[in-house]
């Protein structure tokens, strides 16, 4: 996958979503992985932690603190989706659990919001599935 | 005074104050006590940022329309805007970090993800039916969201 700087620049001015799934699949392929730690520190964390609890066979994150008033930039709310062999028959209230248990500490510290869509790979079969798209926003800042 | 009602007095008052300390800290907002008293013997409570009515949160709104939807337009709320202590508490008492929380028969039953999964695969049906509540979609099955 290779892109041109005026491409990118192109797709960097597509808004919201549209180019949030562009960055996340030039994310996931590896692009400015990098760069992305230093610029997504708790995007990396979580990155990061999920990888190592639950090996998912696919994961995916979106910040979705651009749809909430805070600064530019914040990386308080997410919506993440994991796809893990740990997940196989297992309840989904479970899943969720053990998806808090593995972010707790960014939970109480970082991370405001996180919504989650915790799949087994049986539930998946590398369909491209939506991860949906959190409500929108009705509280203040830092509600 | 008398003997007897000094007697009285010095026996009955510290064990009045100690009752008085006791039951404040027993119903101390947050608390499990105090939680427990908000969840038992409800059906279904939702403990959300706002009223249902006037939710000040994407997520929490999202639970009172899924719970509309279904035809539950009467149910207890608990806004934990209004005390950052049960805000707290109820994370604490479900080890679940986040709101809206939902507990049917005083049992905690998921958030606003858990919620919508329900109710897309019929589980929130079958759940509601457990309090005696017939979901409108029974009625409906072609309503729309």
């Amino acid at each position: 996958m290779s892109l041109g700087l005026k491409q990118l620049v192109t797709l960097g001015r597509v808004p919201c979503v549209c180019n949030l799934q562009v960055i996340r699949r030039l994310c996931s392929a590896g692009i400015s992985q990098s760069s992305m730690e230093h610029e997504k520190p708790v995007e990396s964390l979580i990155r990061k932690k999920l990888a190592e609890a639950f090996e998912p066979v696919h994961f995916e994150i979106i910040n979705e603190s651009y749809m909430h008033k805070v600064p530019k930039g914040s990386e308080l709310h997410f919506r993440i989706l994991v796809v893990s062999e740990k997940f196989e028959n297992v309840p989904m209230i479970k899943r969720h659990r053990l998806i808090n248990d593995a972010l707790k500490e960014e939970l109480s510290t970082h991370i405001h919001a996180l919504a989650i869509v915790a799949k087994a790979p049986s539930q998946w079969k590398n369909q491209d599935v939506d991860i949906g798209k959190s409500p929108t926003c009705l509280g203040g800042f830092g509600i | 005074m008398s003997a007897v009602t000094r007697l009285f007095l010095s026996s009955t008052r510290p064990t009045g104050a100690l009752k008085f300390i006791r039951a404040t800290f027993a119903t101390q907002p947050g608390s499990k006590e105090h939680i427990e008293s908000l969840i038992k013997d409800k059906k279904l409570v939702v403990f959300m940022k706002g009223t249902p009515d006037a939710p000040q949160c994407g997520f929490s709104n999202a639970v009172v329309q899924i719970l509309r939807f279904h035809g539950v337009n009467e149910f207890d709320s608990y806004n934990v805007l209004q005390d950052e202590n049960v805000r707290q508490g109820i994370k604490d008492y479900s080890n679940w970090p986040t709101i809206p929380q939902v507990y049917i028969n005083g049992e905690f039953i998921g958030g606003t993800d858990i919620m919508i999964e329900m109710h897309k695969n019929g589980e929130l049906i079958e759940e509601l039916e457990k309090i005696g509540i017939r979901s409108d979609l029974l009625d409906n099955p072609d309503k729309q969201a």
